[in-house]
């Protein structure tokens, strides 16, 4: 074995302030491999025993509310079309045309090059940076394998931003993460984040896709949360929802206790998106719990916690309706998009 | 003209050394015909806090060898008994008036009892352990350990030897310490064994040998906190009934008396230790 | 709204069908007790529930001739199989009512609903299937050939787990082929009677099992009745030695599940997430009326400022009120007398010098509740750090090595349980090898399984429950002798 000249890493702000000055490929790997181990069996049955919260009645109003008013809706195909990312953004406007009080959701979630069709059918809706209406959210950096040049996926990045999207949904580099190259998912999470600069110095906020269901093992969901972190993700984001497993409850307890522990250490608050996998109120619901326990339920806002997912949205609609007219709902009284 | 012999010095056992007793008692061990043949140490009750502070101390050692370990040491016992068989041959016709053969099988039964029991240091723990298959993601297993001090009541009728040997042997097997109160009127070979004992590989403290009254030894036994067990097999001419219930303030377990020299059984190893279930969580992720 | 407020998600107490007043089980049958009957309370509200028989020595007398009866005349004689298949029975009928014993143990109780019915009346019914099938396989369990039944079981039980307690008790004991008399605690009979009602739902012949009602000189008239083979208890070190002394001498085969002081240890490198739920669930599950609760917690000293307040956050979540809650995180203490011997211990904490501090919960008006609580700054000689609390009070102390951390977990009188986390299994290991106690969990607490043999070194007494082990307590090997009548 030789020693390698330190390699030098991009200087984030975040992991400048926490690892020190010389950051570089080793300091930041000493620093991950210093995290807290994850043991799975205990870590499942805190999610286990979150799950058995028992929501009802008015508590089961909000929670259903509240999870409409974070979904990010979601069409990732390639069959997407301009007729469907249309139909999509309808739906995401007015969830139920048979209520009218049915909250909106948070963005409507498509790939880089459907993102003008989507500015444009959301029109005067499109909230563009501001608190109010619905954003836009694009995937990118080679969605969702991610197997692409630095150059590419920055050039993917810039794209959506400029045709006018809110958020980026980057996925990290899961081989070189698996191949021990700390530095270069965080170099390129860096770099995105970057590509997410619009001229005016604003910036599309960044979640981080870390695929968990490739990197496979808690302590790995830790330390590339970590990492993302410190690179200068807004959200951390569970999947692409094109690997099994997407979205676990024990993943995304994961998560936010480590969100928690960089609010504790900084004050900072990150949000996290479970994405790919969550089709029911009932799961839906869980994950509420789960962030209201874990990292507390101011968390339970658009700009702290999304859920990735296109059919869960019906489910949530049937179950208000029930809550509503006090007799249960079908398929039929729903709209498909 | 005959050699005026050397006649030998009985002593107690306590911490690898033979003391005196404390208090300067002795008492005179006579033959079956009534002669006298040695003085003996007749412990007090402070010789017995010695020899519970002795066995306490030699716990961590002991306890802590490989079963693979304390099997070879004690089997190196046998291998002394073995070499010293004229002795206590000698020993036994004279304080329990058996003839030559019959005190010769007292000594090879001893020896063979020594043996049996031995082998069972690295196995016991295979046969009264467990795999538990529990109904979720965790290793959890069962093993027996020593339950720590152990103390003794040897067998007091005849059968000097093989009784010491039958109460002392299953309790050093799983690595528990021994305070042993030998049998009052032939104690001669419980000494001669502490001195085999004594130039062998156990540790001292390990094994620690009473001699005198076990009606005035073994209350303070029985009610000492620092002892964690009770061998009353050799107590049923006490009132040991007493003994028990002075030994329920600490909790501590108690065999009760039983006529005789008890029989090799795996049931002695294992009545002086304790169950102890570790559960580990098992996940690949 | 605040959604942490969870709305009421009471669990319905419809499906409970409870008599006004129970009677004794002698025989198969209820039968008035010769005691003045006495009630039994919920402990979350202090309303009464139902009304219990009271035992005396005569009624305990008729309870152990019925047992002898039966053992002599029909449970001795069965074979291991048609035993075994009675177990069953009991274990598919305890499924089938399982919600409804569920709900009777927490309102008698005082534990969530949440734990009676996805711990207790689980592991009950688990219990009861784990032995069933050992009836007729006694031969195989290694405590020698043809091992034969004792005779007659005296079993006395606590209130802190009082179904899951008697399964412990009664599913052994039957599959080894004794007959029972088992006394519940005073403040809990009520499962162990719809118990009975499932004992006859399940036809099991009279007298097999027999439960009898009432206080401690009930259970001090069973244990020492001359007519019992064996006797069983769980329960208090103190009450444990009283019928270690009562029983000297006599034939009777004794076990005992006494107290406990468990050490559980954390390492610098252990999984602290999982960590801080171990000691969450080790010492507040069952609002810590637990015997092998992980009542002192060992943390070593460089994380323990990082330990405590991530404990006290954790702590801040916990929802303590009616044990019905579906939601309700800790429940009512089981008495006003449990409760005072907590506040009294606290209240002794505080004198001692350590630090204080309780979760900030709102505690309902009436019924008996104290407040998830930890001390620091405690040192091994305070009272808290050394005497059983059976309560939800922790003791934080600390540790520099791993050898400080196994002198000072093993300086109790007591050894029924510990806890090590550590995500270094060579040194979780070494360590679990070196406690000197009877059950060690290494990154969990406080599980449970019918294949898990538990029991206690030392002062936390003897014997073990579970397993194979569990068949010993029941079983013996040696020679028939004729037994010495004592009823004449």
């Amino acid at each position: 074995m030789t020693i390698a000249t330190p390699v030098a890493l991009a200087p984030a702000e975040r992991a400048l302030s926490l690892i020190g000055g010389d950051l570089t490929e080793k300091s930041l790997r000493l620093h991950l491999e210093g995290l807290s181990g994850v043991d799975g069996v205990g870590l499942e049955q805190r999610a286990a025993g979150l799950a058995t919260r028992s929501i009802k009645t008015t508590s089961k109003a909000w929670a259903l509310d509240t999870i409409i008013r974070l979904i990010d809706l979601t069409t990732l195909e390639g069959a997407d079309t301009p007729g469907k990312v249309r139909s999509l953004v309808a739906k995401a406007i007015s969830p139920d045309p048979s209520d009218m009080s049915t909250p909106r959701v948070a963005a409507v979630c498509v790939y880089g090059d459907m993102v003008p069709d989507a500015v444009v059918a959301l029109g005067a809706l499109h909230s563009a940076g501001t608190d109010s209406g619905i954003n836009v959210a694009a995937v990118a950096t080679a969605f969702p394998s991610g197997r692409a040049s630095l150059a590419i996926k920055i050039a993917d990045t810039r794209a959506a931003v400029s045709a006018g999207a809110d958020e980026i949904d980057m996925v990290i580099d899961r081989g070189a993460f698996l191949a021990g190259n700390f530095g270069r998912v965080f170099d390129q999470i860096v770099a995105v984040k970057e590509a997410c600069r619009r001229t005016d110095g604003s910036s599309a906020h960044l979640k981080v896709i870390l695929e968990t269901g490739e990197l496979t093992t808690y302590d790995n969901v830790r330390r590339a949360s970590w990492l993302a972190i410190l690179a200068g993700g807004d959200f951390i984001k569970t999947s692409t929802g094109k690997v099994a497993p997407a979205a676990t409850l024990p993943v995304t307890l994961l998560m936010l206790e480590v969100v928690r522990d960089w609010h504790r250490l900084t004050g900072e608050t990150i949000g996290v998106k479970p994405a790919g996998g969550i089709r029911t109120s009932k799961d839906a619901i869980k994950y509420l719990v789960t962030v209201a326990e874990t990292v507390g339920e101011q968390w339970l806002q658009p700009h702290l916690f999304r859920f990735g997912a296109s059919s869960l949205l019906n489910d949530v609609l049937l179950q208000r309706q029930k809550l509503t007219t006090g007799h249960y709902s079908g398929p039929d009284y729903v709209t498909v998009d | 003209m005959t050699r005026l012999a050397i006649p030998k010095t009985y002593k107690l056992y306590i911490g690898g050394k033979f003391p005196r007793s404390e208090s300067g008692r002795t008492y005179a061990v006579v033959s079956a015909g009534g002669n006298f043949v040695a003085n003996a140490s007749q412990a007090s009750r402070k010789d017995a806090r010695d020899a519970v502070v002795a066995a306490r101390a030699a716990i961590g050692s002991w306890a802590g060898a490989t079963g693979y370990n304390r099997g070879q040491v004690l089997y190196r016992i046998a291998e002394l008994l073995e070499g010293r068989r004229a002795q206590f041959v000698d020993e036994i016709r004279q304080t329990e008036g058996l003839d030559a053969a019959a005190a010769g099988n007292q000594v090879d039964a001893a020896i063979d009892v020594w043996v049996w029991y031995a082998g069972w240091a690295d196995k016991y723990t295979q046969v009264a352990g467990n795999a538990n298959a529990v109904s979720g993601p965790y290793f959890n297993i069962s093993v027996p350990e020593p339950t720590g001090v152990v103390a003794i009541v040897a067998p007091q009728s005849g059968s000097s030897l093989v009784g010491l040997v039958s109460v002392v042997a299953p309790a050093l097997v799983s690595g528990n310490t021994v305070v042993v109160v030998a049998n009052q009127l032939a104690p001669l070979s419980a000494i001669s064994l502490a001195e085999v004992l004594a130039t062998s590989d156990v540790p001292g403290g390990v094994v620690n040998i009473l001699t005198g009254s076990p009606a005035e030894i073994a209350p303070w036994l029985a009610s000492h906190a620092d002892v964690n067990a009770l061998d009353l097999t050799g107590a049923g001419d006490l009132e040991w009934v007493d003994l028990q219930i002075s030994a329920a303030d600490t909790l501590k377990r108690v065999l009760a008396p039983e006529p005789g020299v008890p029989v090799p059984a795996l049931d002695r190893i294992v009545a002086f230790t304790e169950t102890k279930t570790v559960w580990h969580t098992m996940s690949m992720i | 709204m605040n959604f942490l407020d969870y709305a009421a998600a009471p669990e319905s107490t419809a499906l409970l069908r409870l008599r006004p007043s129970y009677g004794l089980f002698i025989d198969g049958e209820f039968v008035d007790g010769s005691g003045a009957p006495f009630a039994t309370i919920n402990p979350a509200t202090e309303k009464a529930i139902a009304e219990i028989a009271h035992a005396d020595a005569s009624d305990v007398d008729r309870a152990v001739a019925a047992a002898r009866r039966a053992y002599e005349k029909t449970w001795s004689r069965m074979s291991g199989a048609d035993r075994g298949k009675y177990l069953f029975r009991i274990a598919r009928l305890v499924q089938e009512r399982a919600r409804e014993l569920a709900v009777a143990e927490s309102l008698d109780n005082g534990k969530p609903i949440k734990e009676s019915r996805d711990v207790d009346v689980p592991l009950v019914a688990a219990w009861l299937f784990y032995y069933a099938g050992w009836a007729d396989k006694l031969d195989h369990a290694g405590w020698g050939a043809s091992p034969r039944a004792l005779g007659v079981a005296a079993q006395v039980i606590p209130w802190n787990f009082p179904l899951l307690m008697l399964a412990w008790k009664i599913a052994p004991a039957l599959a080894a082929g004794n007959t029972v008399v088992l006394k519940p605690a005073e403040t809990t009979s009520l499962t162990a009677l719809i118990f009975a009602e499932i004992l006859q739902q399940a036809d099991l012949p009279p007298g097999v099992v027999n439960i009898v009602t009432g206080a401690g000189e009930t259970g001090a008239a069973l244990v020492g009745h001359p007519d019992v083979d064996k006797v069983a208890f769980t329960g208090s070190t103190a009450v444990g030695r009283a019928i270690a002394r009562s029983t000297a001498g006599t034939h009777k085969k004794l076990t005992l599940e006494l107290g406990g002081k468990a050490a559980n240890i954390v390492f610098d490198d252990a999984p602290i997430d999982q960590a801080i739920e171990g000691i969450v669930n080790g010492i507040f599950f069952n609002q810590g009326h637990v015997c092998c609760a992980g009542s002192r917690l060992l943390v070593q000293e460089n994380i323990h400022d990082d330990v405590v307040e991530r404990l006290k956050q954790r702590l801040s979540t916990l929802r303590l009120g009616d044990p019905l809650d579906k939601n309700t995180d800790i429940g009512a203490i089981n008495s006003r007398e449990q409760l005072d011997r907590i506040r009294e211990l606290s209240a002794i904490g505080e004198q001692e010098g350590a630090e204080r501090w309780s979760a900030d919960c709102a505690i309902p008006d009436n019924g008996f509740w104290f407040a998830p609580t930890i001390f620091t700054n405690v040192s091994t000689s305070h009272r808290i750090a050394r005497d059983e609390i059976f309560g939800p009070v922790l003791s934080v102390l600390t540790f520099r090595t791993p050898a400080e951390a196994i002198v000072k977990a093993n300086n109790t009188p007591y050894g029924l349980s510990a806890g090590v986390w550590s995500d270094k299994g060579s040194k979780a290991l070494a360590v679990a090898d070196r406690l000197r106690a009877g059950v060690v969990w290494t990154n969990t607490f406080n599980r449970f399984d019918p294949a898990s043999p538990f029991g206690g070194y030392k002062e936390s007494g003897y014997g073990r429950e579970g397993g194979r082990h569990g068949l010993g307590a029941y079983l013996t090997t040696a020679p028939v002798v004729a037994r010495k009548s004592s009823a004449q």
